[in-house]
């Protein structure tokens, strides 16, 4: 556990220290760089809840990453043409304020993680995994297919949100803001970890009937396991479309949420920090590779099939021996 | 609408759909017989694609294409089987989804080194290319009721094969209890690359068949996989007649949701919303269809347990 706690500890400083680095040496490309890799390990952190600590492989987290990600495209496009979304029961005005459109992707979020919850969660095993995909195939058509926010084209947003008593525009400020929504997360997640209900998740994971009859529902359980963790993914994906200043359905593609997966595997299952260290590596991997080949995807591919086949404790596990491995 | 329309959207839906079973009764044989589930099964209908364009614009002949479909596909197939996905069949599912995704970045990526990001075009045989027509005057295209008679035979064919051959026993008697087969004497492991190689053969086959209507590129085949996952969710995972059928269903549901649901809706709201409203929900239909499945019959219509 010791070796874990001072890897971890590392890990979550050297994402500041890039940036910082990157700030000093004037370098504002790192520093995105880094914010980028926060906002994935964020949306991978809430993957994880589900995915490793509820067992739940779920392949239609970028739904929840698109919504959070329209969510703020919504809000802010509304705000840009100063024309009010009518749904015509109430009327939305649109929203510059991040905290405003983060509430909202949250919400947003959870109310689809409960729904398709509802759904998949009646079935178990690879049933779970073909229903996530195919529910966030369906979200992606829907927004290809849907034209009032710029359909397949995607939507731009020309002025980053803005967060009281913060200059978002620049990077190392918007990079600090997202570490510090990271930290705060991490935070929380550590706490469900130990949490009763936590351990009841695990539990409900490790043998379902055991957790029955010691009058715990498994069902229930991860259903609200899914919801927390689809809020999360939604929270960072209203951060990704304020990284980028731009939605597009993409967002909500089943590569995306192969991603969220390869993240968590590359970092180690189930380790509460596996998620940020894997979201790291991939956008280092990324740069680095992307500069040798175009076609570095092939690398990539290979890595991931070595990690799965031989490695399985991804690079935590690897760093830090079996033994912390909570599974 | 006419009913000539109606009919002519129908046949779209079936040929659709018998392409879908393709896909799916390869994926549910694997499932049902390795417990495996692979994502990779798209790559196998992209390569089967490609080596049909490819030995196409070589030799000119749609024939030969076929078979050089067929032949690629169940080669990758029993490669990759020999080579990785044998060493899955004991790993839970999160394993056998990251190494397939794995899969599917190797191949989609070795596919567009070899040959290009442009699409390829795989042309209909001369012969076919015109329209026939059907009783009643229905003008249809001659490739298109091909490939629902090509498709129909080989679902014909792989119902004989399951239940009257030697090997339809032995994947029958895999599906039921792998270890006591094994214990009989039957090649446990010849007999999964047999069945991988057979199933990614039909996925080469659907790519080839769907490539000369549509263009031959990478990714083509993740869309169509995530297709006939639903199919088998709908169907029932292991059943190859839940395959033929949910096939069917979502084929058809999809093909007249496109055209219908517009045209419903623009008796209610002005054209233009009529169609962009419409199209949003035409969609969104198959994954509806699956959620009422879901509802009623969580194991899909003929799966057990």
């Amino acid at each position: 556990m010791q070796r874990e706690a001072v890897l971890n500890t590392l890990v979550f400083l050297a994402l500041p220290a890039v940036a910082v680095i990157a700030l000093v040496l004037d370098e504002p490309f790192a520093i995105t760089l880094a914010t980028r890799a926060a906002i994935l390990a964020l949306a991978a952190v809430g993957l994880n809840l589900a995915l490793g600590l509820g067992g739940l492989v779920s392949l239609g987290h970028a739904v929840f990453f698109g919504l959070g990600g329209y969510a703020m495209g919504i809000l802010a496009s509304h705000a840009q043409s100063y024309a009010p979304l009518d749904l015509g029961l109430f009327v939305i005005e649109g929203t510059k304020s991040m905290p405003v459109i983060w509430l909202t992707a949250v919400f947003v979020s959870a109310l689809a993680a409960l729904l398709i919850g509802l759904l998949a969660l009646r079935t178990a095993g690879v049933y779970f995994i073909m229903i996530t995909l195919a529910f966030g195939q369906m979200f992606y058509y829907f927004n290809i297919s849907w034209p009032a926010y710029g359909g397949e084209d995607g939507l731009s947003i020309y002025v980053r949100n803005s967060f009281p008593g913060l200059n978002t525009l620049d990077p190392i400020q918007f990079f600090g803001l997202v570490f510090a929504v990271l930290a705060v997360v991490l935070l929380i997640m550590g706490r469900i970890e130990r949490s009763p209900f936590g351990l009841a998740l695990g539990t409900a994971r490790q043998n379902a009937a055991r957790a029955e009859t010691v009058g715990l529902s498994p069902f229930h359980l991860r259903l609200v396991a899914f919801v927390i963790s689809g809020a999360v993914t939604g929270l960072a994906g209203a951060l990704f479309a304020d990284l980028n200043r731009f939605v597009s359905p993409t967002m909500f593609s089943w590569q995306m949420s192969g991603e969220f997966i390869v993240f968590i595997v590359l970092g180690g299952i189930g380790r509460l920090f596996g998620p940020v260290v894997g979201a790291c590596l991939f956008v280092l991997l990324e740069h680095l590779l992307s500069g040798v080949s175009e076609f570095w995807l092939i690398y990539l591919g290979a890595i991931l099939l070595f990690v799965v086949l031989f490695a399985r404790g991804g690079v935590i596990g690897a760093l830090a021996g079996r033994g912390a491995h909570h599974g | 609408m006419t009913t000539l329309l109606l009919i002519e959207q129908v046949l779209n839906g079936l040929q659709s759909g018998i392409m879908l079973f393709l896909m799916a009764a390869g994926l549910t044989l694997i499932f049902g017989v390795m417990g495996l589930i692979n994502l990779a099964h798209g790559s196998l209908y992209m390569i089967g694609a490609f080596a049909a364009a490819a030995v196409a614009g070589a030799t000119g002949s749609f024939v030969l294409a076929l078979g050089a479909s067929l032949i690629a596909a169940a080669a990758a197939g029993a490669i990759i089987e020999i080579g990785v996905i044998r060493r899955l069949y004991e790993r839970d599912h999160l394993d056998q989804v990251l190494a397939t995704f794995a899969l599917i970045l190797i191949l989609s990526e070795g596919t567009r080194w070899a040959f290009g990001s442009f699409p390829l075009y795989l042309d209909v045989p001369a012969a076919l290319a015109g329209p026939v027509t059907l009783p009643g005057g229905i003008q249809y295209p001659a490739y298109r009721l091909l490939i629902i008679g090509v498709g129909l035979v080989i679902a014909v064919g792989l119902f004989l094969l399951i239940a009257r051959t030697r090997i339809g026993i032995q994947i029958r008697a895999g599906e039921s209890d792998r270890e006591m087969i094994a214990a009989l004497g039957v090649d446990i492991s010849k007999l999964y690359t047999l069945i991988f190689a057979l199933g990614a053969a039909l996925a080469g086959l659907a790519g080839a068949l769907v490539g000369a209507i549509q263009s031959v590129q990478v990714g083509m085949g993740e869309p169509v996989l995530i297709l006939a996952f639903v199919v088998i969710v709908i169907g029932g995972i292991g059943s190859i007649k839940g395959a033929l059928v949910g096939a069917l269903l979502v084929g058809l549901t999809d093909t007249l949701g496109g055209v219908l649901l517009p045209l419903a809706l623009s008796g209610v709201m002005d054209a233009s919303a009529a169609t962009s409203v419409g199209s949003a929900l035409a969609s969104m239909s198959i994954y509806i269809l699956m959620a009422l499945v879901l509802i009623f019959r969580p194991t899909g219509l003929y799966g057990t347990a």
